[in-house]
């Protein structure tokens, strides 16, 4: 049986599971609220209020659901390829630098519509160029590609404080980043269309383009993985690698184009963060984004649609969490980042752990569609 | 300052900064070599941190801020192992989850109960393990060479760093003279072997991450009660992973695991006491690279140009009873 | 005066729909070797692990030395003085051979003494035994044939009265073997009592005293050894089934396809495993290969599918040479015309997470049929599938299913379609009919007799005899991964049999 857990309904597998999961994590992450001495029923309302409530509260959710978009379509290209790319957040760091240099180069000589598709190579060159390393050692040295990516993380880290640091930043300033963008690197803004629907005016979102740029990578995503050639065969190699040798996939070129591709996707994340939002290259621009592509991943079960829906949940998280931390001093937004732990615990590691049970549930409602699929499944 | 007082001053950080790495790197060392993989050393680390600090600021004792430190560290280790080893999940989306629930955590907790920004009240001197001199340091300080050696390299440390240094040999000794070390190494290599021995896997991997708990409770203890005195939000910046690398470095091995730590201390040492300073011969080296070098070494070691570094191989492997 | 050392009693044991145990009756004498054969997939090792605490049974019981006795882990098995060697050595590799030894037997928490007893301990059983092997070498630095005497020493270091051998001599030499059995004979000299499972009906007229049969689940019979022959056990094994004719006209064999010579392949442990194979297979004709299961035949169709590097050897395709250095890419093999049905359709053959349509291009996916540009061409590819699910009578018919919900028979029949519909010149199948049913069983073979009469050249894998039987034109019988002979499709199941159990033509006529 190499399917062990495959005999529910679609329905129960892709819906019902994740809403357990995700529960599970939000009913421990309203313990620790308790635990905080607040009540957490209170605080869900804030939540939600404060990502929906306002225009500017949804435009701030979309902005950083943008972030979101990017890493967890990254960590999802490298998942069906059976790889765990740890290292978006090295990359979409990294990608800042090339997003960075394209717009230092055109954003006083162009408008930001041609900057924007040059900034959008860079971004995915310079991803990609980070996730190249760790992808080739995998394929070439069998090199752990979880450990060499969370290496990479931090090599980035101390490489980006440094170009930053030593080369990028003028003289006369004191905070370390590169001198402000100006017009033609800065992306317009989306925030009308949220007041197209009747919302007060929003002032500040920094709600972008990038967001666009976000739903046609997802649309791409899901292009390459269930119409292509290329996706197939990463598919069938993420699946099976024995089947992927029968079929004649080359491992080494599904695992390194698979990375590539997943460094490119986190590092248009620095697009929304640089020409959307700060208008510089700036230390720590990722801000963990990397890190819950992965939570996003998981939770969206690897299908662009899911990675969406999830993204906007983390984006209402991280912008309610702001506005929680106004009501409730107690509660900063660092209760995402516990969320985020829970959501990767309950969705990820323990992600079987309700299966059993509501495979016997099923089987008791209706012992005949669990039953018969189980034996058929066996297959022999 | 003469040029052999630098030597004793930089060697001296080198071993302060080196016992935290090294503390997390022999408990990565017990989860791996049992066949766990451990990425969640920096969030058990960063969870002990605070624990211990708070706990020893409000009941004035440090002994029970580390038992404190040990009792959360320990809890976060057994998720762990309820994840990897009895759901059989995924042990790296287990290890980064632990990371993310203690970053978030401590900071949230620590805002919540003390109001000082994250951090937790500066512990008084009783709240903190302090330097210890060793018998006679203070007599021989005046004698030449040996005298700074002793005093100021080897005595004046705190209890946790000798700890530190003496959970070498006992890590080693265990490992390689123990019976629960000889079946902890059988589980990490072939754990089919250890279960028709009779041996149950579950318990032998079960008492490595309990061990694996005890060590990143010290080592986190160590960061917020000896080398500051208090915790401070996300205190552990990336030791945890620094201690990974040490790990593969020492390619499992306790004696290994020391060198790899003090090597990776000693960088962290130079960078700081440099400052981005000219070297003699080499020139100016910038502080990030010395920073980014353990991982640096570390990568170049897995892609197998110096030495293959070989880890356990059951690794990662959640072990189901074949068919 | 024969005492039973081991009794088991209307032992059943099910994994899910499948039930490797039926109501097991055995008893085995103390102080005696007693074999037991069967084919693979008979529940010969499921029933030794039930008896060694790996499985419990569903029901039945088990007396040793008389008394019933409940076995629930391998610790109560090592108690009650049961000791196994696993096929699979379950040896630590990275360790010595005295810490593999006192593995879980060890007798303080410090392992000083422990290994300085067990040292002593060591010598004696090497003494007594024959049993030399150096103390302190590392396990992965052994040869195969002393690594196994290390499981023997662990046993018996545990105390074991009763030894279970699983497929001991599989990845042995001959002379290997031949002292393996000095050591067997000798053990039961010692009285202890030795359980050999096996497959290879030589060794069981050498080495046991009684012999047990296992067929499908069942225990089939129970002989004397003295008082059975080869054919006898062959034919047990095997079983009597109702041959399966299918209609067939004469053979029409025309030019070579493909040409097998002096081909050689080892395994991942570096154990030869295909010995030095040539043979033709020509267009128009079924060459059946026979043999009991892990005499070589799979890797011989995996090195010949460009899945498996050979040692040395070649194999041509229509006179042009197949790549065997590993390097081989199956996908421009299929090109060439070379179709291939593998043995695990689970893991290699389909990809069992996709849909059904998915997994009726595999390996022709970049065929220009199935592609627009880069995408894949959907419409293209679900117009074949049900093409495909039509012709071959694939249920249900639906082309959008997971492949993991199909039946055994209606998996192989995507296996089946995809491989033969692109009309390939020769077509390698292994086990077609393995875990499939009997209606599916007759309809691939229909198939396979049409692809013959088509003028294709097909090679058959089989270890279901009856099925070479019925559908070969020429039939090669592989042991230990040699050709050892050819016969007709007239050829006996006795002869055969014979043959598969690697006796020799002459000994048999003896």
């Amino acid at each position: 049986m190499s399917t062990p857990y495959a005999k529910l309904p679609a329905w129960a597998d892709y819906g019902l599971i994740p809403l357990i999961n995700l529960a599970v994590a939000f009913i421990v992450a309203g313990l620790v609220v308790l635990l905080v001495g607040e009540n957490p029923f209170r605080a869900a309302a804030i939540l939600v209020e404060g990502a929906f409530g306002r225009g500017q509260g949804i435009a701030y959710t979309l902005f950083y659901a943008t972030n979101f978009i990017f890493t967890g379509l990254a960590v999802a290209v490298a998942m069906h390829a059976g790889l765990f790319n740890i290292g978006g957040e090295g990359q979409a760091y990294v990608a800042g630098l090339g997003v960075g240099l394209v717009c230092l180069a055109l954003d006083r000589v162009v408008p930001w519509y041609v900057t924007f598709p040059f900034a959008i190579a860079g971004a995915a060159l310079f991803g990609a160029a980070w996730a190249f390393i760790p992808a080739y050692l995998q394929a070439k040295r069998g090199s752990h590609i979880v450990i060499t990516t969370i290496m990479f993380n931090m090599i980035a880290a101390s490489l980006m404080i440094y170009v930053l640091r030593d080369i990028l930043k003028p003289e006369a300033m004191q905070e370390v980043k590169t001198r402000m963008l100006e017009a033609g690197a800065q992306l317009p803004r989306l925030n009308w269309i949220i007041e197209l629907f009747g919302t007060a005016r929003i002032r500040s979102a920094p709600f972008n383009v990038s967001f666009l740029l976000a739903l046609v990578m997802a649309y791409l995503v899901w292009l390459l993985i269930w119409r292509t050639k290329l996706g197939y065969e990463i598919r069938t190699f993420g699946f099976s690698q024995k089947a992927a040798r029968y079929a004649g996939i080359s491992e080494v070129r599904v695992t390194i184009i698979a990375m590539l591709i997943s460094g490119a996707l986190a590092g248009m994340m620095s697009i929304n963060a640089i020409m959307g939002d700060q208008h510089s290259v700036y230390v720590d621009l990722a801000g963990g984004a990397g890190f819950i592509g992965i939570a996003v991943a998981l939770m969206g079960r690897a299908h662009p649609v899911g990675i969406i829906l999830a993204s906007i949940l983390f984006g209402m998280l991280y912008q309610g969490g702001a506005e929680l931390s106004f009501e409730m001093p107690a509660i900063s937004r660092d209760m995402i980042v516990i969320i985020q732990g829970l959501v990767i615990l309950f969705a990820g590691a323990l992600e079987h752990m309700f299966r059993p049970y509501i495979q016997t549930l099923f089987a008791s409602i209706s012992p005949k569609s669990v039953g018969m699929a189980a034996v058929k499944g066996e297959g022999a | 300052m003469s040029f052999f007082d630098v030597i004793i001053q930089t060697l001296d950080s080198t071993i302060r900064l080196s016992v935290p790495l090294l503390l997390a790197c022999l408990a990565g060392l017990y989860s791996e070599r049992s066949g766990i993989f451990d990425i969640g050393l920096e969030g058990k680390m960063l969870a002990a941190a605070f624990a211990g600090a708070a706990a020893a600021s409000v009941f004035h004792s440090a002994w029970i801020g580390l038992g404190i430190a040990i009792l959360v560290s320990v809890s976060l280790a057994l998720v762990h192992g309820f994840a990897s080893i009895t759901h059989r999940g995924n042990q790296i989306v287990s290890g980064l989850a632990i990371n993310f629930v203690a970053a978030g955590s401590t900071i949230i907790l620590g805002q919540a109960w003390f109001q000082q920004g994250g951090r937790t009240p500066a512990l008084a001197p009783n709240e903190r393990f302090e330097a210890i001199t060793l018998p006679g340091a203070d007599a021989i300080r005046e004698v030449p060479i040996i005298g700074p050696i002793y005093s100021e390299l080897i005595s004046g440390h705190s209890l946790l760093v000798y700890v530190a240094f003496l959970a070498v040999p006992f890590t080693w000794w265990v490992l390689f003279r123990t019976r629960f070390g000889l079946r902890l190494r059988a589980v990490g290599e072939n754990p089919a072997a250890v279960d028709t021995a009779g041996i149950s896997v579950a318990w032998l991997r079960y008492r490595a991450v309990i061990c694996t708990g005890v060590l990143t409770a010290i080592a986190g203890a160590y960061l917020s009660m000896v080398q500051s005195g208090g915790f401070v939000k996300d205190m552990t910046a990336g030791k945890g992973y620094i201690a990974l690398a040490a790990l593969i470095f020492a390619k499992w091995r306790p004696v290994n695991a020391m060198f790899a730590c003090l090597l990776f201390g000693f960088l962290d040492a130079l960078a700081i006491r440099l400052q981005g300073a000219p070297l003699p011969i080499i020139g100016k080296v910038p502080v990030q690279l010395m920073q980014a070098l353990p991982y640096i070494l570390t990568v170049i070691l897995l892609a197998g140009f110096i030495g293959k570094a070989i880890p356990p191989r059951a690794g990662g492997v959640p072990y189901v009873k074949e068919r | 005066m024969a005492e039973a050392a081991i009794e088991l009693i209307g032992i059943s044991k099910s994994f899910g729909a499948v039930r490797a145990n039926r109501d097991i009756n055995l008893e085995i004498t103390r102080g005696t070797i007693h074999g037991i054969v069967g084919e693979n997939g008979a529940g010969k090792s499921t029933l030794m692990s039930i008896l060694y605490g790996f499985y419990q049974a569903d029901s039945g019981e088990i007396r040793v030395n008389g008394k019933p006795t409940s076995i629930k882990s391998s610790n109560d098995a090592i108690a009650t003085g049961i000791g196994m060697v696993h096929q699979h050595f379950m040896l630590v590799d990275n360790f010595t051979v005295l810490e593999n030894i006192i593995l879980g037997a060890e007798s303080d928490a410090l392992l000083k003494s422990s290994i300085a007893k067990a040292r002593s301990e060591l010598e004696r059983l090497e003494r007594e035994y024959g049993l030399e092997v150096d103390p302190d070498a590392i396990i992965e630095e052994l040869p195969v044939g002393l690594q196994q005497r290390v499981e023997i020493l662990k046993a018996l270091y545990r105390g074991a009265e009763i030894l279970i051998l699983d497929e001991p001599t599989g990845v042995l030499t001959p002379a290997e073997a031949d002292h393996l059995f000095r050591i067997l004979r000798q053990l039961k000299e010692q009285g202890k009592t030795i359980v050999l499972i096996t497959h290879k009906l030589r060794e069981i007229m050498a080495i046991t005293d009684s012999v047990s049969v296992m067929r499908q689940g069942t225990m089939v019979a129970t002989r004397e050894t003295k008082q059975t022959t080869v054919e006898e056990l062959a034919e047990l094994m095997v079983g009597r089934r109702v041959l399966l004719r299918v209609e067939k006209g004469e053979a029409r064999a025309g030019e070579v396809k493909l040409s097998v010579k002096n081909l050689v392949v080892k395994d991942q442990r570096g154990v030869t495993m295909v010995d030095d194979v040539s043979f033709d297979v020509r267009a128009g004709e079924i060459v059946g290969i026979a043999g009991v299961a892990g005499n070589g035949q799979s890797e011989l169709l995996e090195a010949i599918s460009g899945i498996r590097k050979a040692v040395s050897g070649s194999v041509t395709l229509d006179g042009k040479p197949i790549d065997l250095t590993g390097a081989a890419d199956p996908g421009e093999l299929r090109q060439r015309g070379l179709a291939h049905v593998p043995e695990d359709r689970h893991h290699v053959g389909l990809v069992l997470a996709f849909e059904e349509n998915e997994n009726s291009i595999l390996g022709y996916h970049n065929d220009k049929r199935y592609l627009k540009g880069p995408l894949l061409d959907v419409d293209a590819i679900m117009a074949d599938a049900k093409d495909k699910i039509a012709k071959y009578d694939i249920r249900p018919a639906n082309p959008r299913l997971r492949t993991a919900n199909f039946s055994g028979g209606n998996q192989q029949k995507i296996v089946l379609a995809r491989e033969i519909e692109q009309d390939p010149g020769v077509l390698i199948v292994g086990q077609p009919t393995r875990g499939v049913d009997v209606g599916a069983i007759e309809f691939i073979h229909k198939r396979l007799i049409a692809m013959r009469d088509q003028g294709k050249a097909v090679l058959l894998v089989s270890v279901e005899l009856d099925e070479i039987r019925s559908l070969s034109d020429r039939i090669l019988v592989m042991f230990a991964g040699r050709v050892v002979g050819e016969r007709g499709p007239e050829a006996s199941e006795g002869e055969l049999g014979l043959l598969m159990a690697g006796v020799e033509q002459k000994e048999a006529a003896e």
